[in-house]
């Protein structure tokens, strides 16, 4: 279990705006967030000595960014591989980096273009080698292809209908709305969401995320010095990385898996409310993590908001909502605001809890969850103000 | 008249997986067994990750196994290798050894699919030399 509470703070944050073409380079879109966070927080980039991202090699290297932005001591670039899950994981893995001296003020990022650029949503590598020779010779190639495989299992289990999913896009629209950098603000009805046209079964188009060119990045210091800077600081209460056992051999491989009608969250629960000596009844705003609605209902069920199986109705009863028990994805989530693998539901938070979220602001918000992960493996943090 | 390339994914096969690609080109769908705890295994690999022995056998699976879940192809992708093929579908099918596979439903309309539903595996010899096994209701 992580041991850190409140030990550490998120003091800065930073992104780029968000859209479908953005003529720059990943390389920009990286500096300008970290930049951005740095700034933020009232920090100089010299004192910044570590610098972690994640990606499928469609990005660029966490030591081309402090390379690009003159960073002088550069103690610890790393670059994860991973998906969703590692948006949160990266920032875990910044604490305990800092703990253990490898270095003092880390910024962690996401930078995509991931609309005109490599899009993840379009499928992966056409070869079929490793892992792939047992799924992609068969036309299961994309990750909506992949996780429409879950959701089946959760309607097969528990009778989820389409109009449960659809309250899930449907409520994070209409937080969108609140957004100006969401990309998707338009509101949509119950019929634009059933209208909207099949891509797999069963996910209609307004299952699906968005694409997205752009960039999300935070500052993570020790409290102490969270202090002297800025911003009001964040300080991470509570977190977890994991999943259970057959994760597969990379994200898209759940062949394995023992129950698809659950994700990685039922596997996480335990100790993400036990670092922060939190229950779910705390939360005051959550951002969880939307690549697609379904994965909100299984993050829901696994982590204790509702039991296994109630995901649908309990989105259906409107507790999402704005003005609901769970405020939830209150910037617009992947399904609206936009891409940017989870980072930019930690940003969000961070906004919540420092009270200026402007029009979006849930009133007194003092815990926010933000999740990051839809299948097999998946991070998730507390964070307070 | 020159037959179109066949423009799908074909299966790289590796050391691991060499046996499992030479049986369905003899019509067998092959597992590995562990020697040692008698637990099959797919994808193949290595090692039995339920007692990590490296001693496995190849055996010839009955073939015959339940849908477990399943989805419904609509939007082609790539549009130009898939467009002639919608609506198809993937499913991953529990099999009587007590692996899962993923793999396609041939020979019954897409939607009248079922969770449970059996199945049976077919040979599709896409090229002169791969054959994928498919499953067909049974």
């Amino acid at each position: 279990m992580w041991k850190l509470r409140d030990k550490y703070s998120i003091s800065g944050i930073g992104q780029t705006a968000f859209t479908k073409a953005s003529g720059r380079t990943v390389l920009d879109l990286a500096s300008e967030a970290c930049k951005a966070a740095a700034e933020d927080a009232g920090m100089a980039l010299d004192e910044i000595d570590g610098i972690i991202s994640f990606h499928f090699n469609d990005s660029i290297p966490a030591m081309a960014v402090a390379s690009n932005l003159g960073i002088p001591a550069v103690m610890h670039a790393v670059d994860y591989t991973a998906g969703g899950n590692g948006a949160n994981l990266i920032m875990l893995a910044a604490t305990a980096a800092i703990e253990a001296g490898l270095a003092r003020n880390v910024l962690c990022y996401r930078a995509m273009n991931g609309r005109s650029g490599f899009r993840l949503g379009g499928g992966r590598e056409f070869s079929a080698q490793g892992i792939t020779q047992y799924t992609a010779p068969f036309g299961w190639i994309t990750y909506p292809q992949a996780m429409a495989m879950w959701v089946r299992r959760h309607i097969v289990k528990y009778g989820t209908t389409a109009e449960q999913l659809g309250q899930v896009a449907i409520t994070f629209r209409e937080n969108a709305g609140r957004n100006e950098a969401a990309m998707q603000r338009a509101p949509i009805t119950m019929d634009d969401y059933l209208a909207s046209r099949m891509i797999v079964e069963p996910f209609r188009m307004l299952d699906i995320c968005l694409e997205s060119d752009g960039a999300c990045a935070v500052l993570i210091t020790g409290k102490d010095r969270a202090r002297d800077l800025r911003q009001k600081p964040v300080y991470i209460t509570g977190g977890a990385y994991g999943g259970g056992p057959s994760q597969g051999d990379d994200l898209f491989d759940a062949i394995r898996w023992p129950d698809h009608s659950q994700n990685y969250a039922a596997y996480i629960a335990d100790d993400l409310w036990g670092s922060a000596g939190l229950k779910p009844e705390d939360v005051d705003v959550a951002e969880i993590y939307d690549c697609f609605t379904y994965s909100v209902l299984m993050q829901l069920e696994g982590l204790g908001f509702c039991r296994p199986g109630e995901g649908g109705p309990f989105v259906q009863e409107g507790h999402l909502a704005r003005n609901g028990r769970l405020p939830t994805n209150t910037h617009g989530g992947l399904l609206s605001e936009a891409y940017i693998h989870g980072t930019n539901h930690v940003l969000e938070a961070v906004r919540q809890l420092r009270g200026t979220a402007g029009a979006r602001q849930i009133a007194d918000a003092e815990i926010a969850l933000t999740t990051a992960g839809a299948m097999t493996c998946g991070s998730a943090m507390l964070l307070r103000n | 008249m020159n037959t179109p390339a066949y423009n799908k994914p074909l299966p790289a096969p590796d050391p691991d997986s060499a046996p499992f690609w030479e049986g369905t080109r003899a019509h067998e769908l092959r597992l590995q067994r562990c020697d040692d705890c008698g637990t099959h295994r797919y994808p193949a690999g290595p090692h039995c990750p339920s007692c990590r022995s490296t001693r496995a056998t190849w055996i010839k699976s009955s073939g015959r196994g339940k849908v477990y879940s399943w989805i419904v192809v609509v939007h082609p992708v790539p549009k130009e290798v898939y467009h002639q093929d919608v609506p198809y579908a993937v499913a991953l099918i529990d099999l009587a050894e007590g692996v899962r596979i993923a793999s396609n439903i041939v020979g019954c309309d897409p939607r009248a699919i079922t969770a449970d539903m059996p199945v049976e595996v077919v040979f599709d010899a896409v090229t002169a030399d791969v054959t994928l096994p498919k499953f067909k209701p049974a």
